[in-house]
């Protein structure tokens, strides 16, 4: 009974923490749905939001709600402001080129970031302050709970946006076809500057879930969660966004029983290793399309 | 067209020797200081990792984010064996310097498989979790001392000993040089430039990406054990994604896909810290910047006009000669 | 014996017939044209026969070997070489380096002489020179070789992606629209080269063509596909005035 409970618990950890990854992936691959590109600064959008929300909340100490609200609107502005400066210039250059730029975006986010709080954690307490409750014996925290409410919102409403818009209609089009979309009057440039709004506010959002979990802020913190999230975008099939969702949740689940069960040291070892796995024996993910390149 | 040829080998001769007498007699005379004299060979070593890293992102045009990791898995192993094996200390060098260069050359194939299936995007995030794999692995394992690391590693390879770096770096860039203007060479450029064509003319590509893979692997590994060896102490933290990211800014500052560019920039990324001291805070900073900047000139309508100029020069200039 | 034989070639995607059943021989030293309207199949093909799609169902025999389920590498080994409807050169190599390519697999040396710059890889090297050079020659691209292939102009490259075909020794040669985007002059050019190549290297040219001047002028046979399926068939001028064939070009 013990052990039941105590793998029922872990799967909710799981959940709770594969849920913060499908928001992650879902930024990933939205922007590579529609520009084809693989935004490797997306993982440092989360440490940007966590420190804004440091910044709004622990310093400034604005109320909760509007210090959100604040570093939410920060990352979209910077999310915005890295495709124009960085990737927009180089939409028709070579993979490798815009590939190295991300990288470059990254490394800038890390950096700047290092320099201006240093490298030394700073502890920030959580802003989530909801009682646990017990079920049949079960224990979840609040912040489970907020993470799963917040999460789940938050994937409804993208996808309401995505089916139900006319915006969400022009991203579908311009990811199906770039130059079609443009002749039928879709400003191309306009959807992916939302696109990487979007995708930016929802790491936003995972950042500060992230950080009330952890509770410590570090320059690096975006980049593990940043790359986990996008072994679940790959996971569930890169480009589509149910598959973003699912691969999130089982990555999280994946992760949680192999640190309770298997070794903590070894468990990011693991989630590489399901990367690899994932890509050679299904590189279109679990709900991926196939592309076939034109010759 | 021939004797420009042997034109250019003199000057390349000359260089090298030139250099060679020049540190040497620096650090003989003691022109140098201590600082810059622990500096010789990191230099040397980056020179290696560069000009490796450039046959796989220059030459074959895939991204990888794990040549820290070849690098640790030579330098471990190479370690391991002049930690372990009794033999006379120059013996044991040269062996961890094989065995070194072999074990990265086997992770090199591992990481082939995946690079037969895969390109761009995949590819690079598959290697940068490749390197975090390895990582991981050093710090679980006994043997190579976890977290901790390796200590008292004997320094064999040191300024002291830069005749030796020396040559190896030397064998390391003709290598790579030799190798880029090969029929093995030519099929691995044309597999960057158009892999649909480049198979379609007969050249088998998992071949030529694995042989890429598996040559880089053992330089890089080579070039570790002398890391290794010059600084003593190794540790799985030493071998980041940052130390990657470091080699590819070399790469990318040289030019993609000059060998000389690459050599250049990985002597100055190497000493500017140390010269700038100051910047030091700065460096990681300015290396993304660099990135970034490159990239974005080397797609702008300013390198377009620049290179169009140059054409026209030259154009002029043949005409001229006719 | 023909020098190609198809038979009952076909291929789906998902429930899309891109190819049906389709028949088609080609005797050595013939010049065959592949016509019909966008979307028609025609470069489908090209793939098949390279290996670069795998057929649903048929039998593709070259010189009487069916080379079906064979990869792109080992059909230009056994005999096809291709050009490509989007020209695909090694836009970053010198136009020599581009022919050296394509002699890949004729002209071998090991790694280990390469990189020690052993007296066999000068030896080869300087044979492979010359074998490429003489192929730039017949294109009047010799004065081109130290150039980037990115730098020529559209034509040029067109011809470069011929001699690049021509340097894996081919039996049967494949031209995806070599004429695509020229002007009439250059068009008259191409077709001269074009025949010029059948003659020198005694080749088996099977080519994609929009422009019927091209087609009418150097085809022996043609095959027009229409959706996926065989419309006509038979010697040029039977086919061009075949009704069915005016009608799918001209509509009713």
């Amino acid at each position: 009974m013990d052990l039941l409970i105590n793998i029922v618990e872990q799967l909710i950890n799981g959940l709770r923490t594969g849920s913060i990854y499908a928001l992650i992936a879902l930024g990933y691959t939205m922007v590579y749905g529609i520009a084809k590109m693989i935004n490797f600064a997306h993982g440092d959008i989360i440490m940007v939001g966590a420190y804004s929300l440091y910044v709004f909340y622990g310093i400034l100490g604005l109320p909760a709600v509007a210090a959100v609200l604040l570093s939410v609107v920060v990352c979209v502005v910077l999310g915005v402001v890295i495709e124009k400066v960085a990737y927009k210039p180089l939409r028709n250059a070579q993979p490798l080129a815009v590939l190295i730029t991300a990288i470059g975006v990254s490394f800038l986010l890390q950096n700047l970031a290092l320099l201006i709080f240093k490298a030394t954690p700073i502890p920030f307490g959580s802003i989530i302050k909801v009682p646990s409750v017990q079920i049949a014996g079960i224990h979840i925290s609040g912040i489970t709970i907020v993470t799963l409410v917040v999460t789940t919102i938050s994937m409804i409403a993208l996808t309401l946006f995505i089916n139900r818009t006319k915006a969400g209609r022009a991203m579908r089009a311009v990811s199906e076809d770039k130059g079609a979309a443009e002749l039928m009057g879709i400003s191309v440039n306009g959807t992916i500057s939302l696109t990487f709004a979007i995708g930016s506010a929802l790491a936003a959002i995972a950042g500060l879930l992230f950080i009330c979990q952890y509770e410590s802020l570090q320059p690096t913190l975006g980049a593990l969660p940043g790359i986990k999230a996008f072994v679940a975008a790959v996971l569930g099939g890169i480009g589509s966004v149910p598959g973003a969702m699912l691969g999130g949740i089982i990555l999280g689940i994946i992760e949680s029983l192999s640190k309770a069960y298997i070794s903590t040291q070894l468990s990011d070892a693991i989630v590489f290793g399901v990367l690899v796995i994932v890509l050679l024996v299904k590189p279109s993910g679990l709900l991926g399309k196939i592309r076939i390149e034109k010759v | 067209m021939k004797h420009k040829k042997y034109q250019k080998l003199l000057i390349n001769v000359i260089i090298a020797v030139l250099i060679y007498a020049l540190v040497m007699m620096a650090i003989q005379f003691g022109w140098i200081g201590r600082q810059f004299l622990s500096m010789i060979v990191p230099v040397c070593t980056n020179v290696m990792l560069a000009v490796s890293l450039c046959l796989i992102v220059g030459f074959l045009g895939e991204l990888t984010l794990g040549h820290a990791a070849f690098m640790s898995v030579g330098a471990y192993s190479g370690a391991l064996v002049t930690l372990n094996v009794p033999l006379p200390s120059w013996l044991a060098l040269a062996l961890g310097l094989v065995i070194g260069g072999v074990t990265a050359a086997l992770a090199g194939v591992i990481i082939g498989v995946p690079v037969l299936r895969l390109r761009g995007d995949y590819l690079a995030i598959v290697t940068l979790g490749f390197g975090e794999i390895i990582k991981s692995i050093f710090n679980t394992l006994g043997i190579t001392g976890g977290a901790g690391g390796l200590s008292g590693i004997p320094m064999l390879t040191t300024y002291r000993n830069f005749t030796l770096v020396f040559i190896l770096m030397l064998i390391v860039i003709v290598v790579v040089a030799n190798l880029v203007n090969s029929r093995q060479g030519r099929a691995i450029c044309a597999i960057r430039d158009n892999y649909i064509a480049a198979e379609a003319a007969g050249i088998k590509i998992s071949k030529y990406k694995v042989m890429a893979f598996v040559i880089s692997a053992f330089f890089a590994g080579v070039a570790g054990v002398i890391y290794a060896h010059n600084i003593s102490i190794l540790k799985p933290g030493n071998f980041d994604y940052n130390q990657s990211i470091e080699f590819l800014v070399m790469v990318v500052l040289g030019g993609m896909g000059s060998i000389r560019g690459s050599i250049i920039a990985a002597v100055i990324l190497t000493l500017l810290p140390e010269v700038l001291r100051g910047v030091a805070d700065y460096r990681m900073l300015v290396y993304s910047i660099v990135l970034i900047a490159m990239m974005l000139f080397n797609n702008s309508a300013l390198k377009a006009k620049l290179v169009a100029r140059k054409n026209m020069r030259k154009s002029t200039e043949v005409s001229k000669e006719a | 014996m023909a020098l190609l034989e198809v038979r009952n070639l076909g291929i789906s995607f998902g429930g899309l017939r891109a190819v049906d059943s389709l028949d088609m021989s080609i005797e050595k030293g013939q010049l065959y044209g592949l016509i019909g309207p966008n979307g028609a199949g025609k470069t489908t093909v090209f793939n098949l026969l390279t290996g670069v799609y795998r057929p649903t169902e048929g039998i593709i025999r070259l010189d009487g070997e069916n080379i079906v389920g064979k990869k792109t590498v080992e059909i230009n080994k056994a005999g096809i070489a291709r050009t490509f409807q989007n020209i695909r050169l090694f836009k970053n190599m010198t136009v020599l380096d581009n022919v050296k390519a394509g002699l890949h697999n004729h002209y071998k040396y090991n790694l280990l002489t390469g990189i020690l710059r052993l007296p066999a890889y000068r030896r080869v090297e300087k044979a492979m020179d010359e074998h490429a050079m003489e192929l730039l020659g017949v294109f009047g691209l010799d004065g081109e070789a130290k150039n980037m292939a990115a730098n020529l102009p559209y034509g040029k490259q067109r011809k470069l992606e011929i001699a690049r075909a021509l340097a894996t020794d081919p039996k049967l040669l494949l031209l995806d629209e070599p004429a695509a985007g020229m002007n009439p002059n250059e068009t008259e050019e191409l077709m001269e080269t074009i025949r010029f190549v059948r003659e020198k290297f005694e080749m088996t040219i099977l080519l994609i063509e929009h422009d019927m001047k091209l087609v009418s002028g150097i085809c022996e046979a043609l095959t027009v596909l229409n959706f996926g399926t065989v419309l006509a068939q038979g010697n040029t001028s039977e086919v061009l005035g075949d009704p069915k064939v005016v009608k799918a070009y001209l509509g009713e």
